[in-house]
């Protein structure tokens, strides 16, 4: 029975986030939502999901600890070198033919993707020209990205990954280590606009030569998928790319007809042009 | 004859293993027929960064259809589904399934546990458990919660498993699972296409 009790409250809950707060997670996929609340209950030591969504409603405290477990900020530097590579070599030389570029990380996380597409625009030369703007909906996630602070025991991952990714140069090149961290260069940075911005519930913002989002549409339902996908071909340019993460694909989205794949096996797509 | 539910009863199959985990499926899943009446739903440990090898392996060997479970697709009868490395497996509540890229649990991604709770919680009583051999305790949770929520729960008969470590733990965790060895679990799930 006490799951049936459960399943209302997380409905309730998530019913009241909305409410004050506008953050949607109702159409999030319901069992890693479902686990994480959970964790959050007993982590934070409520005796249960009602306790806690009326913690959520009367102090201000909990909202942010809450958006920590609802937002899983599991990332890495050129995470999936094999994608970084794709887009190295055969993205990227589409994109040189423009005078100017934008460039959207949706979902970056504390930042890891945005400096691995600065260091591969830099190491190709593109970097001068592009405009990077990095998306997400945890506040504390954002500022970890604009930090660019990454403990040095991570970097090891990062450093092997940007070799595999075909790096030009050598990640030390753009880092100072200090304290056990990892200060990434800020240049890497400097034309970056850094934005909260849902794929649920804002709109289009500028019109995009490659949007990069990975690993965050396999935390929504069919039909948010569908909403953030038609976000996507809404904001892409003629011919623009969009690359997903590799378990991600366009399969059951009802927009599928408006890309093509360009490398399929990276999950890489471009706009075709309008019908 | 057999003493297992009627199959209209039931929806689906999940499967946990770690070490050992090939050869006792290679003893289990070769001997389905291509109309087995569930989907069955397997984790087993791989380590990351490796292109999952289980999936070419057992669709050579396998009369049923072999594939990676992928995000959002719908479950079907006669379909196995590996997790992708390095990605959980969740079952959601109108029997699609999710990936996660959640921390790994239990030290693992994919996680025995992550793919039975949510399996337990989408299939109800209509979900056979299965915990076979394996060196830690993923599985533990996941199997009590098979059998909290009024599934079947069977693990691999510690006597006769590779490594019987997982299998223990979970028949600690979950005292009314049935334990069997592989012949038996074959046999068992063969009877399920008999129903
Ligand atoms: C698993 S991380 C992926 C990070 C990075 N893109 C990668 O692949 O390594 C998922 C990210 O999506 C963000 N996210 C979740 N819901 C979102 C939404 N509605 N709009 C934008 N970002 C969202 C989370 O806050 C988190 O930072």
């Amino acid at each position: 029975m006490r799951d049936v009790i459960e399943d209302i409250e997380i409905q309730l809950l998530l019913e009241a986030l909305f409410q004050r707060y506008h953050y949607d997670f109702r159409h999030y996929a319901r069992a890693s939502v479902k686990r994480r609340l959970v964790q959050a209950r007993q982590q934070l030591g409520f005796t249960t999901i009602s306790a806690m969504q009326e913690a959520l409603l009367h102090d201000a405290e909990t909202l942010p600890r809450l958006l920590n477990y609802l937002t899983v900020q599991v990332s890495e530097m050129f995470r999936d070198p094999s994608y970084f590579k794709a887009l190295r070599e055969k993205v990227l030389p589409h994109l040189r033919t423009y005078p100017s570029l934008k460039v959207w990380i949706a979902g970056c996380s504390n930042g890891e993707e945005l400096y691995s597409l600065s260091i591969l625009f830099r190491e190709e030369g593109l970097d001068q020209r592009t405009l990077f703007y990095a998306t997400d909906i945890n506040p504390a996630a954002l500022r970890a990205a604009e930090a660019g602070v990454y403990p040095l025991d991570q970097v090891r991952k990062f450093t092997e990954n940007h070799q595999k990714s075909g790096g030009k140069t050598s990640l030390s090149d753009y880092y100072v280590a200090d304290y056990g961290r990892a200060v990434f260069d800020k240049s890497l940075r400097a034309k970056t606009v850094f934005s909260d911005h849902s794929l649920v519930t804002d709109a289009v913002f500028a019109e995009m030569h490659l949007i990069s989002c990975r690993n965050v549409l396999i935390y929504f339902d069919r039909a948010l998928q569908d909403r953030a996908i038609g976000l996507f071909r809404d904001s892409l340019a003629r011919q623009g790319f969009l690359g997903l993460g590799s378990k991600e694909s366009l399969r059951f989205t009802k927009h599928a007809a408006s890309f093509a794949p360009f490398v399929p096996a990276e999950k890489i797509f471009q706009r075709r042009e309008a019908a | 004859m057999s003493d297992a539910p009627a199959s209209t009863a039931l929806k689906a199959v999940a499967i946990g293993a770690s070490a050992g985990a090939v050869q006792a499926l290679l003893h289990v899943l070769p001997a389905l027929p291509a109309a087995f009446p569930l989907p069955v739903l397997i984790v087993v440990h791989v380590p990351p960064d490796r292109a999952n090898a289980l999936v070419p392996l057992f669709q050579s060997k396998c009369d049923v259809i072999v594939k990676e479970a992928e995000d959002k697709e719908r479950v079907a009868p006669g379909v196995v589904y590996f997790a992708p490395s390095d990605y959980h497996l969740l079952v959601e509540a109108d029997g699609t399934l999710s990936l996660s890229l959640d921390e790994p649990v239990n030290l693992s991604r994919p996680s025995i546990d992550v793919l039975l709770e949510s399996a337990a919680d989408a299939f109800g009583e209509g979900l056979i458990g299965v915990v076979l051999t394996g060196a830690n305790d993923d599985g533990a949770v996941g199997l009590k919660a098979v059998t909290d929520a009024g599934g079947l729960a069977i693990v691999e008969d510690p006597a006769g498993a590779f490594v019987p470590t997982m299998p223990e733990a979970a028949l600690r965790a979950a005292p009314t699972a049935r334990a069997m060895d592989l012949d038996a679990l074959r046999a068992f799930l063969l009877s399920l296409d008999a129903a």
